[in-house]
C-alpha cells in the first residue's frame, strides 16, 4: 500500500537538487552522552547550543528517514540510523510525511547528507532539522553505538556541544493525537472510528482508499456509545500501559462485538483491553525487515518499530496469535478466536517500509 | 513433491566469457553444497576445469564434457538422473535445458526440472510473452514490438519514433542489443541480428532514466522476499554488466523503494517463480515512471554481487528451495540464529566497479553502451560513498590510486562524459578539474546529481589538501573519503612509507566492520569483514595463533581469471586441513575464494600493500602467501618483504630474479641456460641495432606485465618505429624488452611445485600451436603426445636447475620453446600459473594442495606419475570476440582469450575435439572453406583430401584452390572482398553457405581483406580458425572421429585408472 510515486506531471518539475554548499551552518564538536555514561562523538550545527534529551533508540531502514522522522511513535526518542548515509535525496513538502512535523527528540548519523538529489525534495535534512529545532549529531560510529544499546538496551541520551558527562532530563512521554473529532468521507458508509494516539498519516490514507466514513478521534474520547461499524486503534508514542483511558474505552468497544483492528500501540491497546499482560522489549524492534509468519504458514517481511511488545503467557483463552516474529518468536499480532478483533504489531500501511501486509486493510474492511 | 529426489544433474556454464564468467562458480559450488547437505548425489557437466566446482570434494561425478544437447543427452543415459538444475550455469544452462526439455529428453528419461516451472522461465525468456504477462497484473514494460524481418523492424520504430531501442531475444550480456538513431542504422543492425536469431524487438528508448535492481527469492509456498536491491551510477542506455552500481540504492525515496520492491513480489509471484531471480527497472527521476526491463529466472551476475553486498548466500538458497525447502525453514548462516526468511539491512554501502581490457583486443572501440564488454569486475564496501568508490579503483587495477591519480589522458574529458568510454569516470573527475559544472556534468551524462556530488567533494579535498600542510584533521578527512597513502604522499610530496609512519603516529587507522547482515540489530558471529575509516571501534579482534594470509585473484582480467580464485580456495581448504587459522583477501565478487565459509577470515578489500599491511598488523599474521592469486599478489611480494612481512615459500628476491627479466637472463646465462635473444633498449636507435643483428621478426614487451600488454612482434622496421611508441607510452618508467621472435617452434611448459630448491611434482604440457601464440591462448596437451624423449629429459633438466638456483619453494611455472633439439627457457614465474588447475585435474595430483603444503614446511617426498597416463587433457581457449564489435579474432602474442575449458579423452584427436566443442562451437555440415597462406598448405592437405573422399564440399580462396587442385582435389573457387565478383566468401559467409571456415593469413599479414572475412565469419556464427596447427588437428578429428561416436565419461572414471 505504499504511495504510488506515479505522478506524471511534468510542469511540476523544478530543480533536481540543490547543493547547500558545505558553509550555509557552522559545524561544531557534538556528544552523544548515554544515560549508562558512554560518551560518542561526533559534529554537530553550531545552532544546537542545549543539551537535548531522549531515549536512543536504532533503526535499520535504509531509506525513510522522512517517514521515520515524522512518526509520532518516536516522539522523545533520539533515533540512530545504522544505515550510514541519511538525507541523499532531500526532504519533499509536507504532504510526503507521516504528520505534520518531526516527533523525533534528535538524530544520530554516521554521515548527514547536505548535497541531495530528489525531483520532489525542496530542502536539505539538515536544513529541515534546524527549521524544526530538532538536534542532530553526524560522524558517530553508529555501528558500535547500536551493537552498544543492543547488547546493554536502549536508554535515555544527550546531544549536546559540552564533552563532559551530561545527564539526560527526565523524559515525560506526550500525548500526541487530534484535539477533537475530525470526519472524512462523510458520504459514505459504514463508519469507521480512527482511535488517533500519535497516528502516522499512511494509516489514514490506507482507509481512505476504501469506501467508509472515517472519524478520528482523540486518544481519550469515548466512541463506545456512539454508532459506528469497526474501529481502528493507531500506532503512538510509549508504553501503553500509559494509555489507561484509551484501554478502557476499548474494553467497552470489546463488548459491542464490532470490528476492531489495532495497530502498532494499537495492538498493545487492545491486548491490554482483552486482559493481557505488556512488556518491554530491550532494544525493541526497528526497522523494514523485520519477518513474521503468520498462523498459516505464510511469512511476511514487515516495517516495525515498537518497544514494547504483548506477553503471550498472558494473553487470555479467547486469544491467540496471529503473527509471531521469527527473528525472536514475540507475539507480532493477535486474534480474537471468534469475534472480529484481530491487531499487529507491525505497520501493515507501511511508509517506511515494506507493503507486504497492506491487505490487512482490506481483510478489516471486509469484516464491516 | 510426487517421487523423491534423489540424483541430481547440474548443468554448468562452460569457459569464462565476457558476459558470463566467474559467477556462475559461485553460485554452482553453492548449489553443490545445498544438494550434498541434502544428502543427494550430484553429477555436473561443466568443461570449466578451472572451476573449484569441478573439484574432486564437490561433485560425485563431473563431466568435462560440451554443454550442448547431444553430449548431455548422452550423460543423462547413462547417469539416470531424477532431476536437473538449469538456474546455476547463467544463459547457457538455461538455454541448453530449454532446447533439452522442448525435445522431449527430460520428458523422455523421467528428469525433472527443479525450482522454476520450465513455462514460466520461457515468459521471462521471450519478451512478447513477457510483456503479455505483465500486461495481465497491470505491470508496466517498454512499448515495443516483435518483428521477424527487417521491414517489420523499420515500421516499428516508425511508431515508436527515434531513437529507439533494439533487442535481440536469448540474449546473453545483451548480445545484439543497442540504441538505434535512424532507419539506416536499423536496417544495418537488424540484418545483422537476424543472422543469429528469428526475432527481434524495438522498443522505446528510455536513456537517461535510473536503472534498478531487485534481487528476489520466493519459495513453493509463495514466500517471498528482495534480498537486496541496486541502483546504477550510469542510467539506462548502459548495460548493467558495464555499469558502476551501489547497494543498496542511493537516490530512491523511501516510496520509490518500497513501490518497486512491491511490483517486484507482485510479478514475480504472478511468473510464479521458485528459487532465485532479479528484476530490472528503469526509473523515470522527474515523474516516478517505471518500466520493467527484464527477470532473469535464475542466478546472474546480478545475483552473485547481490551475494557478497549483503552476505545472503543466495545460491546456496535457492537451492535449498528448489529442494522443496521454506525460506522460514532454512537458517541464515551468517548470524545462525535467524531465519533466512528476512531482507538483509545494510550498514554500509557496496560500489561495483566493471573491468574492461579493451585495449589488450586491438581494434575494438573503447565506448560502452548497451552491449556488455567488460571481463571482470570488483566490489568496495565503505561506510560512505568516496571511500567505497576510490577502494574501487584501486581494486581494478588498472593504474588507477584513486579518482585524482589516474594513467589516462584525455584531450576532452566532457566528450567522454557524454559519450560513454570504459574511463568516463575518470573523464568525470578530469572535467570538474577543468572547472565544469555538476549540472554540466549531469545534462551530458544522464548521471543522478547525488553521486556527482560526491566525486566532486573528492575533488575540492584534493584542492584543499594541496594547499594547506596535513594535520590530523584533514588526513582523516582524506582516508575517510578513500584517499591512499600512496596518493596523499604524492599529493603533499613525501613517500608512502613516510606518510603511513605519520598516519600511524597520529593513531589514524582504519576500523574492521562486520557484514552481518542485519545491521547489527543481533548479534552474529560473522567471520565477513571489510574495513573503514568511518569508524571507532573494531567490531572483531585479532584471530589468535598468527593466522596466515592468502592473497586472491582481484577482479578478472584477460590473463587473470578463475583459475586463480581456485587455487587461492584449494589453498585455503589446504591450510584449515593442517590447522592453520586461515585469511582471505580479496575484491573481486565473481568468486568462490570470497564465500565467507571457505576461510576463517574474509576481508573484502583492496589488494594493496597499504591495506594487505593494516590487516597483517591487525591480525599479527603468521605469514603470507602471495603465490596463488595471480599477478597483483604476486607484485606485492617484495614491497611486503621489505616492509618486514613474512612471505611464505618462495623468497621475494627470488621472485624478483625470476621476474626481473635482467637478473633471470644472467642467471639463465651463468646456468648455461639457453634463451631466446634478446636486448632491453632504451632508445630507438638501439632497438633498430638489435633488430638489424638478430634478424625480424623481434618480438618487443615493456617489463613486468601479466598477459603482454603492448607484446607484438613486428617484421620491418617501420613497424618497430611504430609499436615502440605504443609500448613506451605504456611504461615510460621501464625500458622495452626486445628480443628474437622465433618461428616453426614448439612451445612446452612445466608447472611444478618444489621445496627448498627441489622439484616435488611437476607437469610437462606441449601448445599444439606454435611458438608466437600467448601461452593464455593456446591449446595445451597434457600429457604430451608428439615431444622427443630428448626434449623431455631436457627440459626436466632445465626445471630443476632454476628450482634450485631461485631456491623455490611452493609453486612455479617455466616456459620453452623446442626448435629441433634445442631448447629455450622463456620465462619463469614463481608463483601458480593459469594451468595449475589444469594439471591438477589431469593429473588428479592438486598441485596447489602440495605447494601449499611445501610452503608449509610439511610436503612428504613422493613419486608422482605425470607423464605416462592413459589418457589425454586438451586445454582449449574460450574467446569472446562475437561480444567485441570489431576486435580482430587472430590469436597472437597477445593474450585475447578470455576463458578456458578442458576435457579429456582416450586418445588426443578425441580430447582436442571434445575440448574444442567444448568452447561452444560446432560444425553443422559438410562445407568446408579453405583459405590458407602458401607456407601453411601442405599442413592441411592430407586432411583435404580424406574430407573430400568423404563427401565434404571444399570452398577455397584462389590460392589454395589452385594448390588443392595440384594435388587433384577438387574445391569451389571464392572470391576475395578485393575482387569484386562472385561467388565471394562474403556472400557465402552472410548467406551462412560455409559451416567451418579455416583462415590462416601470414604471421604479419596486416591484410585488411582478411580481416573483414574473419570479423565476417564471427558474426555470423561460423566457426573460424586462424592457426594452422589447429587447423590440422581439427580437420583430422572431423576425418577420423565418426559423427556421434564419442561417449562422455566423467572425470572420476577417467582418473580411477591411475593410482
Amino acid at each position: 500500500m505504499s504511495k504510488n510515486p506515479v505522478t506524471v506531471n511534468r510542469t511540476t518539475r523544478t530543480r533536481k537538487a540543490r547543493p547547500e554548499g558545505g558553509d550555509f551552518f557552522k559545524i561544531g564538536p557534538t556528544y552523544l552522552h548515554l544515560a549508562d555514561g558512554t560518551r560518542f562523538a561526533g559534529v554537530g550545527p553550531a545552532w544546537q547550543n542545549a543539551a537535548y534529551s531522549g531515549e536512543v533508540v536504532f533503526n535499520t531502514g535504509m531509506t525513510g528517514y522522512i517517514e521515520s522522522l515524522t512518526d509520532p511513535s518516536y516522539a522523545n526518542q533520539i533515533l540512530v540510523f545504522t544505515y550510514p548515509l541519511i538525507g541523499n535525496y532531500g526532504v519533499p513538502d509536507e504532504e510526503e510525511w507521516e504528520s505534520s512535523r518531526i516527533h523525533a527528540a534528535g538524530v544520530v548519523v554516521s554521515e548527514a547528507c547536505a548535497e541531495w538529489s530528489h525531483s520532489k525534495s525542496r530542502q536539505s535534512l539538515l536544513r529541515w532539522l534546524q527549521a524544526e529545532k530538532v538536534p542532530i549529531i553526524t560522524g558517530v560510529d553508529t555501528r558500535t553505538l547500536t551493537k552498544h544499546l543492543r547488547a546493554a538496551g536502549t536508554m535515555p541520551g544527550v546531544i549536546t556541544p559540552q564533552s563532559s558527562r551530561v545527564a539526560p532530563a527526565e523524559l515525560t512521554i506526550p500525548r500526541i493525537s487530534v484535539s477533537g473529532p475530525i470526519t472524512y468521507n462523510d458520504h459514505h458508509r459504514p463508519v469507521v472510528i480512527l482511535v488517533d494516539c500519535g497516528m502516522k498519516t499512511n494509516i489514514l490514507r490506507s482507509l481512505q482508499r476504501f469506501p467508509v466514513k472515517i472519524k478520528r478521534v482523540p486518544h481519550d474520547y469515548d466512541y463506545s456509545g456512539e454508532p459506528f461499524d469497526g474501529v481502528v486503534l493507531t500506532n503512538g508514542p510509549g508504553d501503553p500501559t500509559d494509555y489507561q483511558a484509551t484501554v478502557k474505552i476499548a474494553k467497552k468497544a470489546l463488548k459491542l462485538s464490532k470490528p476492531i483492528f489495532g495497530i502498532c500501540l494499537g495492538s498493545q491497546v487492545m491486548g491490554l483491553a482483552a486482559g493481557a499482560k505488556t512488556y518491554k522489549l530491550q532494544y525493541g524492534h526497528r526497522g523494514h525487515n523485520q519477518p513474521c509468519i503468520a498462523d498459516s504458514q505464510r511469512c511476511y517481511i514487515t516495517s516495525q518499530n515498537h518497544g514494547y511488545a504483548i506477553d503471550e503467557a498472558t494473553l487470555p483463552h479467547s486469544w491467540r496469535v496471529l503473527f509471531r516474529n521469527l527473528n525472536d518468536s514475540s507475539v507480532e499480532g493477535i486474534e480474537h478466536t471468534t469475534r472480529p478483533f484481530f491487531s499487529v504489531q507491525f505497520h501493515p500501511e507501511a511508509s517506511p517500509g515494506p507493503t507486504d501486509t497492506g491487505w490487512l486493510f482490506e481483510r478489516f474492511i471486509a469484516s464491516l | 513433491m510426487k517421487t523423491p529426489i534423489k540424483k541430481v544433474l547440474i548443468l554448468g556454464s562452460g569457459g569464462l566469457r565476457i558476459g558470463q564468467a566467474g559467477e556462475f562458480d559461485y553460485s554452482g559450488s553453492q548449489a553443490i553444497k545445498a544438494l550434498k547437505e541434502a544428502g543427494l548425489y550430484t553429477v555436473l557437466v561443466n568443461p570449466n576445469i578451472a572451476t573449484v566446482q569441478t573439484d574432486g570434494n564437490m561433485a560425485d561425478r563431473v563431466y568435462f564434457q560440451p554443454l550442448n544437447a547431444e553430449t548431455v543427452t548422452k550423460i543423462i543415459k547413462r547417469e539416470r538422473p531424477d532431476s536437473v538444475l538449469l538456474s546455476f550455469g547463467g544463459q547457457t544452462a538455461l538455454n541448453l535445458g530449454l532446447e533439452l526439455h522442448d525435445s522431449g529428453v527430460f520428458r523422455k528419461h523421467k528428469v525433472r526440472v527443479l525450482g522454476t516451472p520450465v513455462e514460466a522461465i520461457k515468459i521471462t525468456e521471450d519478451r512478447d510473452l513477457f510483456k503479455k504477462s505483465l500486461a495481465a497484473i497491470d505491470v508496466n514494460t517498454a512499448t515495443s514490438t516483435a518483428v521477424y524481418s527487417v521491414n517489420e523492424a523499420l515500421k516499428a520504430a516508425q511508431k515508436i519514433g527515434y531513437p529507439v531501442m533494439m533487442r535481440s531475444g536469448f540474449s546473453l550480456g545483451g548480445l545484439g542489443s543497442g540504441r538505434v538513431a535512424n532507419a539506416a542504422e536499423l536496417r544495418a543492425k537488424a540484418s545483422q541480428a537476424f543472422q543469429a536469431v528469428s526475432q527481434i524487438l524495438i522498443e522505446e528508448y528510455l536513456g537517461g532514466w535510473k536503472e534498478v535492481e531487485y534481487e528476489v527469492v520466493r519459495d513453493g509456498a509463495g514466500n517471498i522476499i528482495t534480498v537486496c536491491n541496486m541502483e546504477n551510477l550510469d542510467p539506462m542506455g548502459i548495460h548493467t554488466g558495464e555499469s558502476i552500481v551501489v547497494a543498496p540504492s542511493q537516490t530512491l525515496t523511501n516510496n520509490e523503494y518500497h513501490f518497486l520492491r512491491e511490483i517486484s513480489l507482485k510479478t514475480i509471484t504472478h511468473l510464479g517463480i521458485v528459487g532465485e531471480c532479479n528484476i530490472q527497472y528503469a526509473l523515470d527521476p522527474a515523474t516516478g515512471d517505471y518500466r520493467v526491463i527484464e527477470v532473469n529466472a535464475r542466478l546472474s551476475r546480478s545475483s552473485a554481487l547481490a551475494s557478497k553486498a549483503t552476505g545472503y548466500p543466495l545460491a546456496f538458497v535457492a537451492t535449498k528451495l528448489m529442494l522443496g525447502m521454506r525460506l522460514h525453514e532454512i537458517k541464515n548462516s551468517v548470524t545462525g540464529s535467524t531465519p533466512a526468511f528476512y531482507e538483509p539491512a545494510l550498514d554500509y554501502i557496496a560500489v561495483k566497479m566493471p573491468r574492461w581490457d579493451l585495449t589488450k583486443l586491438k581494434t575494438s572501440d573503447r565506448s560502452i553502451g548497451s552491449e556488455m564488454k567488460s571481463v571482470g569486475e570488483v566490489m568496495a564496501l565503505g561506510r560512505s560513498f568516496p571511500e567505497a568508490l576510490q577502494k574501487a579503483i584501486r581494486m581494478l587495477n588498472i593504474g588507477a590510486q584513486g579518482l585524482p591519480r589516474h594513467p589516462y589522458e584525455f584531450d576532452d574529458p566532457l566528450e567522454e562524459v557524454a559519450v560513454a568510454t570504459d574511463r568516463r569516470l575518470f573523464a568525470i573527475y578530469e572535467a570538474l578539474r577543468l572547472g565544469s559544472s555538476v549540472e554540466e556534468i549531469h545534462e551530458l551524462s544522464g548521471i543522478d546529481h547525488w553521486f556527482l556530488y560526491h566525486i566532486q567533494s573528492i575533488w575540492r579535498l584534493e584542492q584543499a589538501l594541496s594547499t594547506t600542510k596535513l594535520d590530523a584533521g584533514q588526513l582523516r578527512q582524506a582516508k575517510q573519503h578513500g584517499f591512499s597513502d600512496s596518493m596523499l604522499a604524492a599529493l603533499t610530496g613525501t613517500t608512502e612509507e613516510k606518510l603511513r609512519q605519520k598516519r600511524l603516529k597520529l593513531g589514524i587507522t582504519p576500523v574492521i566492520k562486520q557484514i552481518d547482515t542485519l545491521a547489527g540489530e543481533f548479534a552474529a558471529e560473522t567471520n565477513y569483514l571489510y574495513t573503514t575509516y568511518h569508524g571507532t571501534e573494531h567490531d572483531i579482534t585479532a584471530l589468535p595463533r598468527h593466522p596466515i594470509i592468502i592473497l586472491g585473484s582481484g577482479p578478472y582480467c584477460i590473463g587473470s581469471s578463475v583459475e586463480f580464485d581456485w587455487c587461492a580456495v584449494n589453498t585455503a581448504s589446504t591450510l584449515r586441513q593442517h590447522r592453520k587459522p586461515t585469511i582471505m583477501i580479496n575484491s573481486n565478487p565473481e568468486t568462490v575464494s570470497t564465500d565467507f565459509d571457505r576461510s576463517d577470515r574474509l576481508y573484502f578489500e583492496e589488494l594493496t600493500l597499504e591495506r594487505i599491511r593494516d590487516i597483517a598488523d591487525f591480525e599479527q599474521e603468521g605469514g603470507i602467501i602471495v603465490s596463488v592469486g595471480g599477478q597483483i599478489a604476486n607484485n606485492v611480494a617484495l614491497p611486503l618483504h621489505q616492509a618486514g612481512y613474512h612471505i611464505l615459500g618462495t623468497s621475494p628476491e627470488s621472485i624478483d630474479g625470476a621476474e626481473d627479466r635482467q637478473k633471470f637472463s644472467s642467471m639463465l646465462h651463468r646456468l648455461g641456460i639457453d634463451q631466446p635473444e634478446w636486448a632491453s633498449v632504451t632508445s630507438l636507435e638501439k632497438a633498430h641495432a638489435f633488430a638489424q643483428r638478430v634478424g625480424y621478426p623481434v618480438l618487443i614487451r615493456p617489463s613486468y606485465v601479466l598477459s603482454g600488454g603492448a607484446m607484438n612482434v613486428v617484421t620491418n622496421p617501420t613497424d618497430l618505429d611504430r609499436y615502440l611508441q605504443a609500448a613506451t607510452r605504456l611504461s615510460p618508467d621501464h625500458p622495452v624488452v626486445i628480443s628474437r621472435f622465433i618461428t616453426n617452434a614448439k612451445e612446452l611448459e612445466i608447472d611444478g611445485v618444489a621445496a627448498d630448491g627441489k622439484v616435488v611434482i611437476y607437469a610437462l604440457s606441449e601448445h599444439i600451436e606454435n611458438a608466437g601464440v600467448h601461452s593464455g591462448d593456446a591449446t595445451v596437451v597434457l600429457p604430451p603426445q608428439r615431444l622427443y624423449l630428448e626434449t623431455v629429459r631436457r627440459s626436466k633438466q632445465i626445471a630443476r636447475e632454476i628450482v634450485k638456483n631461485l631456491e623455490i619453494t611452493g609453486p612455479f611455472n617455466i616456459q620453452f620453446i623446442a626448435k629441433d633439439n634445442d631448447i629455450k627457457v622463456i620465462e619463469c614465474n614463481v608463483r601458480a600459473s593459469r594451468s595449475f588447475p589444469f594439471v591438477s585435474k589431469v593429473t588428479n595430483h592438486n598441485f596447489i594442495a602440495i605447494a601449499t603444503e611445501a610452503m608449509l614446511g610439511v610436503v612428504k617426498p613422493r613419486a608422482y606419475q605425470t607423464l605416462e597416463l592413459d589418457y589425454v587433457g586438451v586445454k582449449s581457449p574460450q574467446f569472446s570476440y562475437n561480444r567485441l564489435k570489431g576486435a580482430d579474432p587472430v590469436a597472437g602474442v597477445e593474450m585475447a582469450s578470455t576463458g578456458e575449458v578442458a576435457c579429456l579423452g582416450d586418445n588426443l584427436l578425441e580430447a582436442f575435439y571434445t575440448s574444442w566443442l567444448a568452447t561452444e562451437q560446432s560444425v553443422a555440415g559438410k562445407r568446408l572453406l579453405l583459405s590458407v597462406a602458401a607456407a601453411h598448405r601442405p599442413k592441411i592437405l592430407e586432411e583435404a583430401q580424406q574430407l573430400h573422399a568423404q563427401g565434404w564440399q571444399i570452398f577455397a580462396t584462389v590460392g589454395t584452390h589452385r594448390f588443392l587442385k595440384r594435388y587433384g582435389i577438387p574445391s569451389k573457387r571464392l572470391h576475395k572482398i578485393r575482387d569484386k565478383t562472385e561467388p565471394s566468401i562474403a556472400t557465402a559467409v552472410m548467406k551462412r553457405k560455409l559451416d567451418l571456415m579455416i583462415n590462416i593469413p601470414l604471421a604479419s599479414e596486416a591484410n585488411s581483406d582478411a580481416y573483414t572475412i574473419r570479423r565476417l565469419a564471427i558474426d555470423n556464427h561460423i566457426p573460424l580458425i586462424t592457426n594452422a596447427e589447429v587447423a590440422n588437428i581439427l580437420l583430422r578429428c572431423l576425418a577420423e572421429i565418426p559423427p556421434g561416436s564419442m561417449q562422455p565419461r566423467s572425470w572420476q572414471e577417467f582418473v580411477a585408472k591411475e593410482d
